[in-house]
Order: structure tokens, then C-alpha cells, then sequence
């Protein structure tokens, strides 16, 4: 274990919920591409609500990372160099890198929104008929694809951000990154086995979403092992029992949906329940990590 | 003028008399926070926004079984290779021309990144302004080519100012002469760690008694990069791989 000696950040609620929404964005958008790309064309209803959810997850990330700056104002000093007026790229600060990985996958995410709400009906005007358009070819399938990448990105590089310190705890494991993008995907699954209840075409895909979230529950429980392992000693910080309750929501967040995936239980609202685990789970996990290294 | 400054900080003049606090707080306007009493002689605390020299009060037991005062004045170490200048998104930490690290106001977005680096623990967040603030090494006084204000009130030279090659000459040579009086644990911090630190201290203790890191574990941020990202980057293809065998079985309905 590295030996240092470091105050802690103030990182609280507004990064507990970008963290949050960073993963279920990312892993929102991640899904929908994969369902278009190598699903068959009944779970387009769910691609389409994938698309729907990643988009307002999205927007909401700037916001609450604006708001936790000192000096909201100047958040875009994150991008441009206030003095010189040049972009401002170092990538090697994963905030910096964050900065701009999440305008980027912002401007995706917006463009398959669009897309979708036009395929929906909700738009018919002629700048969504064009996105549209744009997005349903070749060129829009590459354009689906990129914006993949930069939202697995966006919902791992948090854990990663916070690792690029010299913070005990965050900097003493590489097991973050892995871990927050895991929890992210699977966040972003459950949300959508959820939500898919309000369709009535996504009945074939639901089995779909819920053995792949029984996989992304799978990696995150390795990931948790190996996070654990790495800490060592360190871990007891995070064990103290202010934060049992906490990991203990986590444990029943990823334990019992993966329990119920198995037992493929009948019940019609299984599904939903264990999706809600998986959210409460997610979150605990996020602040549990954040407060727990501070305190 | 550009020139390579530093301090030495030689703990075992150090009286506690903080004289160097209250100087500092004098000429940077720090209004400091609210006095808590009762705790001990050390109630500063720690280094932050609002304190930029403490004077740790560090109380140690001795071979006659008495407690003895270890005194230092702790300050911003300004290194070489800065934690906090590598992670800043904003370019708001720059290297002078006194190759001294300092915090530009007007560019701090607070995003307190830099507060999470610091291995020293020094930078603080000042709620008040939104700013993350710590010693300027007294910029404005480099500029008129003043003394720093610690070190200018410091009343034994615990707290030596001057360049940095001829700091490190002077430290050197006060190392041999306490050592020559008998003080075996006697060393020097700042020389190795962080690419060579621009305030050494003569230390009559271990580093870490001082909350200073050893050498060793005087590492950078970055050091996270590439392990960080590969963790995720196989999450991120067993997750997709994952994903594909989930959606390519055939549907229910």
C-alpha cells in the first residue's frame, strides 16, 4: 500500500449520482447498439427504449458536475484554456479526459434520441426526419457504434478518475474502472427490464436483458472480490459498520437478481424486482466508494 | 527575475512559536478559521485553504521515558513533479518562473481534483471563494524579489529561504553538523522524492512521523492510468461479449 497523507476531495452527492447516470447512460446506449447490431429485429423495441433512457441519464451528468464546481461559471474552463482560448486536452487526467469523452458521447446520445423519438412519432419535423435518416444507414450504424465506445467509456473512466489520485482507497486498487463499468452495465439492463413493462414490444427481448444482466452481475461480483483482494488491509476502512448497511444493500443488489435470473422464477414481477435490486445496489455501491475513502 | 527558489525548513530550531502562520495569514489576507481551544498547542490542524504554514506540534516518547516535542513548520512543498499540476483538467496550476507550483484564481474552476492528489496533504477548498488555495510561495513577494513572509518572520531560521541549489547546500551541511551533536535519526526530506522538492526539511525522525511519504511511496497519480483503463477495457469486451450471447439466443414470444 502506498503510504500518503491526503485530504479529502468533497466529492459527495453530485458525484454519487454522475456516477450513477454516467454508468446507466453508457451502458443505456451500449445496449441499444448491441440489440440493433446483433439482435434480431423484435428487440428494436427495446433498443429504441435504450436510446431513450440514455439520452435525459446524459444530460443530467453536466449539470450535477457543474454544480459541484466551486465556481459553476466556469465549468467550461474544463474544455477551453481560459487564457489562451485553445482547447484544453491532457490525457492524462481522467477528468480532463472525462470532459470531453462526455461532450462527445453527449452529442451521440443526442443524435440517436432524436432518431428515436422521430421513429416514435413524437417528432415529424424535417431537422429529426434527417437525423433519422442518418442514423438508420450504414453510416449511422458506425456513428451507433462510436458512440458505444465513448459511453462504455464514460461509465468506466469515473472509477478510474478516482484511482488517478493519491487518495487511499481509490488509488490503492485498478479495480474501479472494471468495477463501476460492470455495475453500470448492469445498472443500465435492469433499468430497461423495468422499464420495459410500459411497451408492448419488448416481451421477447426481456429474457434477453435479463441473462445479460446476470452476466454483468457476474464480471461486478469478480470485480468486487478483486477490489477487496488489491485493498488488503486497507479494505477495513470501508468495512467499518457505518458502511454495512451499505455493502449490504450491495450484496442483495447483485446476490439475489443473480439468484433470481437462475431460479428463472414465473412470477411476472420478478423481473422488476430484481431490476430495483439492482439499482438500489448500484447506487449503494457508488457511495459507499466516494464517502467511505473520505471519511 | 526567473530563479529556482526553495525553503529548508530545519525542524530542530523550530520553537512553535508561529511566527510563520501568522505572517503567512498576515500578508496573504487569510482570514483563517474560527479558534478551537482545549485540543493542544497544534490547533491549527492540518495545511489547507486557509492555513498555508502549520506548525505540527508532534509529541514522541524518548529513551528516558519522558514525551518530547517534535516541532515543524509544514508548507507546500511546491515539487518538482507536482500530483496536483498533473491531474488539474483546468491549466489552472502552473510552474512559475521560480519553478514554484501555484494555483492561478482566476482560472480554479474548484473542481478539487487536485485536492485528491496532493500526497501532502496541503491543498484545502475554500467554500467562501469556491477555490482550491494553498501557498503561493509568496508569488507576489518572488515578483519585488522579497523573502517569502514565513520565512522572512521566522525568529530562529528554522525556515531558510533562498535557491535551490543553495539550499540543498546549506541543509547538507546542517545535516552533518546535527548529526556530529548526537542526533543519529537525523535526515533530510525533499532531495529524491517527487523529482526533488523545493522545501526540504532536516527531520530528526522518520518521514512518516512528519505525515511526510518516504521515498518510495512518493509516487504520481498517473501511475493509475494504464492499470485503471486495462481493468476496464477487458470489462468492457467480456461485458459486449456477454451482451452478444445474451441478445443472439432467441427471444421468448
Amino acid at each position: 500500500m502506498t503510504e500518503h497523507f491526503v485530504a479529502p476531495p468533497l466529492w459527495e452527492w453530485y458525484i454519487v449520482w454522475y456516477f450513477f447516470l454516467g454508468g446507466l447512460a453508457g451502458g443505456a446506449y451500449l445496449i441499444g447498439t448491441l440489440l440493433r447490431l446483433v439482435g434480431d429485429p423484435r428487440d428494436e423495441g427495446v433498443a429504441r427504449l435504450a436510446f431513450l433512457v440514455a439520452f435525459p441519464a446524459m444530460v443530467i451528468c453536466p449539470l450535477l458536475l457543474t454544480l459541484d464546481l466551486g465556481r459553476p461559471s466556469r465549468f467550461w474552463h474544463m474544455l477551453i484554456d481560459s487564457r489562451t482560448g485553445v482547447p484544453n486536452f491532457k490525457y492524462w487526467s481522467p477528468m480532463s479526459l472525462g470532459a470531453w469523452a462526455l461532450l462527445f458521447f453527449g452529442l451521440f446520445a443526442t443524435l440517436s434520441f432524436i432518431e428515436v423519438v422521430f421513429k416514435e412519432g413524437y417528432a415529424r419535423n424535417a431537422p429529426a426526419r434527417g437525423i433519422a435518416s442518418l442514423m438508420s444507414g450504414g453510416f449511422g450504424r458506425l456513428l451507433m457504434i462510436v458512440g458505444a465506445v465513448l459511453g462504455l467509456f464514460i461509465a468506466g473512466y469515473t472509477g478510474v478518475l478516482i484511482s488517478v489520485s493519491n487518495q487511499p482507497v481509490w488509488s490503492d486498487t485498478w479495480t474501479l474502472g472494471g468495477l463501476f463499468l460492470a455495475s453500470g452495465l448492469s445498472v443500465a439492463a435492469a433499468t430497461l427490464v423495468i422499464l420495459a413493462r410500459g411497451r408492448s414490444d419488448t416481451a421477447s427481448t426481456e429474457g434477453k436483458l435479463s441473462r445479460a444482466d446476470a452476466f454483468f452481475i457476474l464480471l461486478e461480483l469478480i470485480l468486487l472480490v478483486a477490489f477487496f483482494v488489491t485493498l488488503g488491509a486497507l479494505a477495513s476502512r470501508l468495512l467499518a459498520p457505518r458502511w454495512l448497511v451499505l455493502w449490504a444493500l450491495v450484496a442483495i443488489g447483485t446476490i439475489i437478481p443473480l439468484a433470481m435470473t437462475r431460479m428463472r422464477s414465473g412470477r411476472r414481477g420478478a423481473p422488476v424486482l430484481a431490476g430495483l435490486l439492482v439499482l438500489i445496489g448500484g447506487l449503494a455501491l457508488r457511495i459507499v466508494v466516494i464517502f467511505g475513502a473520505q471519511m | 527575475m526567473a530563479r529556482t527558489v526553495a525553503f529548508f525548513t530545519d525542524t530542530t530550531l523550530c520553537i512553535g512559536c508561529k511566527a510563520c502562520e501568522v505572517a503567512c495569514k498576515e500578508w496573504n489576507q487569510l482570514p483563517g478559521h474560527q479558534p478551537t481551544f482545549l485540543d493542544s498547542f497544534d490547533n491549527t490542524g492540518r495545511l489547507d485553504e486557509q492555513n498555508w504554514r502549520h506548525v505540527q506540534f508532534i509529541e514522541r516518547g524518548t529513551p528516558q521515558g519522558t514525551v518530547a516535542w517534535s516541532m515543524m513548520s509544514d508548507v507546500c512543498k511546491h515539487c518538482a513533479l507536482a500530483s496536483c499540476m498533473e491531474v488539474c483538467p483546468t491549466n489552472a496550476i502552473i510552474r512559475t518562473e521560480f519553478d514554484t507550483v501555484y494555483i492561478q484564481p482566476n482560472v480554479c474552476n474548484g473542481c478539487r481534483d487536485c485536492i485528491a492528489a496532493c500526497p501532502y496533504n496541503v491543498i484545502g477548498f475554500n467554500q467562501d471563494t469556491g477555490l482550491a488555495q494553498k501557498c503561493t510561495f509568496c508569488y507576489d513577494r518572488l515578483q519585488q524579489n522579497l523573502v517569502p513572509a514565513c520565512a522572512k518572520a521566522c525568529p530562529t531560521e528554522s525556515i531558510k529561504f533562498g535557491d535551490l541549489s543553495q539550499m540543498r547546500e546549506v541543509a547538507r551541511t546542517r545535516l552533518k553538523v546535527v548529526q556530529d551533536q548526537g542526533v543519529p535519526n537525523a535526515q533530510l526530506y525533499g532531495e529524491k522524492e517527487y523529482g526533488g522538492l523545493h522545501a526540504l526539511f532536516l527531520l530528526t525522525d522518520k518521514p512518516e512521523a512528519y505525515q511526510l511519504p518516504r521515498a518510495e511511496h512518493a509516487v504520481l497519480p498517473s501511475r493509475n492510468n494504464v492499470r485503471g483503463y486495462l481493468g476496464s477495457a477487458v470489462t468492457a469486451v467480456l461485458g459486449i461479449l456477454g451482451a452478444v450471447i445474451a441478445f443472439r439466443q432467441r427471444g421468448e414470444g
